[in-house]
């Protein structure tokens, strides 16, 4: 049975206290922006910048960003990326930019992410907001925002599951291998 | 995920595997728009482009397409290799991939090569047109550039306009376009259209008003002088009077008609300068296209395991 982590509503609650986060350590919306990373990151920056709006009453851009071509596994990887698209409508130069992923790990698709973003342009910083982090990091990268710290072994998965895919709210730790 | 390490052509390819292709090139056409037109994809990779015919732009096009990927590039020029010292084709080829190619981009005059060296290499194989058999990165491209056009390429009509015998262009784009959904129409003199294509479902006219009528793409094709020594019309001037694409020509067309060729053109030929640099025409995003695509076809043939 793989055990639940965060249901809906924990979801929620951790994703209006990191807005609250972003907004107090950037204090307020001026040139910050949300980059999502395909595909999970990209439904939470939504998420991340409609209750941002809710509480500064101030629209902050959100880019969605694919990582495929800057990964460092494309040998060693099973099934090969799919390429999905990067729309990053915005000029990045000088902006504050939250990059957004739903679980951080070994820390190798964050390196990716920011070398990807590095060539749209030469932002003011990068931070980087995860909901869950799984720990194992084999980069030294750490997140500023995250939704919660689950230690997990190696040989378990974390599962996110999000609405905008047509799945429930529901985040879940399994065996690998299923 | 494609499964075979070689682009040959079109026809061994499934519907699946175009549209991975194509959705992949997508992604890589972003890149092309950006101040740094270059992701490090493929780095440490090279790719030989071993050419047995003269090409400029199928050449430069795989030659960009890898430097956009960070892939290093040699050209193997064959005139002054040691071809002409009498090394064979395979030991050239074998040669090349003991330098550490990882794919090797051929065109050659004899249909059939790509396939012969895929079966003796390790390496990927990226058929660049062999004889009058195929050209599968320029029919992608052409899929490519008409999925963007017009959203989607089932059910469409499609004209092909030219020597359909000696083109490895329309061969590739008949079998991907079939395979697509197209519904495709060939228009030549019948002794440029090869027999009983019926049979496999295309349609074949010999008029340029029956078969222009209502289409939502015309494709014309080079007339391949280098393959006309055996008098299959009788002069240019004859084959541009009956079969050269003009406006007055293209009127039959649906208003939303797009005009394509794949180069490099003889103007005043087989197509008009005013159909070539007119509204319709979208043969120079043929070209930007053609950088995407082949971007795409590396990158997957790279994810391929052996």
């Amino acid at each position: 049975m793989p055990k639940e982590l965060l249901n809906k509503k924990d979801m929620d609650r951790a994703l209006t206290r990191m807005s609250h986060e972003i907004i107090e350590k950037n204090k307020g919306t001026d040139r910050l922006c949300l980059v999502g990373i395909q595909r999970g990151g990209v439904h939470l920056a939504k998420r991340l910048a409609s209750k941002i709006k809710e509480i500064e009453k101030k629209e902050i851009p959100v880019g969605s960003l694919d990582i495929a071509f800057y990964r460092d596994d494309l040998n060693i990887r099973k099934e090969q990326a799919l390429v999905r698209k990067t729309d990053v409508p915005f000029e990045v130069t000088d902006l504050k930019i939250v990059l957004v992923d739903d679980v951080l790990f070994t820390g190798r698709s964050i390196r990716a992410a920011m070398d990807a973003l590095m060539d749209l342009g030469r932002p003011a910083s990068i931070q980087l907001a995860v909901l869950i982090d799984r720990g194992h990091r084999q980069l030294p990268i750490k997140a500023d925002f995250v939704g919660k710290n689950i230690p997990t072994s190696l040989s378990e998965n974390v599962e996110v599951r999000l609405e905008e895919d047509g799945f429930g709210d529901r985040i879940v730790l399994e065996k690998a291998g299923k | 995920m494609l499964n075979s390490k070689d682009l040959i052509g079109i026809k061994e390819l499934s519907v699946e595997d175009i549209n991975l292709i194509l959705d992949t090139a997508a992604g890589f056409k972003d890149v092309l728009g950006r101040d740094i037109k270059k992701v490090p994809t493929l780095r440490g990779k090279t790719a030989v482009n071993l050419f047995f015919e003269p090409s400029t732009r199928t050449r430069t096009s795989f030659e960009l397409a890898a430097k956009r990927l960070s892939t290093d590039v040699i050209n193997f020029s064959v005139p002054t290799s040691s071809f002409v010292k009498g090394e064979s084709l395979i030991d050239t080829a074998l040669t090349v991939q003991a330098l550490g190619a990882d794919f090797i981009i051929i065109r050659h005059s004899s249909a059939g090569v790509p396939h012969l060296l895929a079966q003796k290499l390790r390496v990927s194989v990226i058929n660049a047109g062999d004889g009058t058999n195929e050209h599968p990165t320029q029919a992608l491209l052409d899929a490519f550039t008409i999925k963007e056009k017009k959203g989607n390429i089932e059910g469409l009509d499609i004209a092909i306009v030219g020597d359909i015998m000696h083109s490895r262009v329309a061969k590739s784009n008949i079998y991907s376009l079939t395979k697509l959904g197209a519904k495709i129409r060939l228009i030549g003199p019948p002794t440029l259209i090869p027999g009983e294509m019926e049979k496999i479902g295309v349609g074949v006219f010999h008029s340029m008003e029956a078969g222009l009528k209502d289409v939502d793409v015309v494709m014309t094709l080079r007339i391949q002088m280098e393959r006309q020594s055996k008098g299959f019309f009788p002069s240019t001037e004859e084959y541009s009077k009956n079969w050269g694409l003009t406006p007055d020509r293209l009127a039959v067309a649906r208003d939303d008609v797009i005009v394509m060729h794949p180069g490099p053109m003889n103007r005043g030929i087989e197509i008009s300068s005013e159909i070539a640099d007119g509204p319709r025409s979208v043969i120079l995003e043929q070209v930007t296209n053609g950088l995407a695509v082949r971007m795409a076809v590396m990158y997957l043939l790279a994810g391929v395991k052996r």
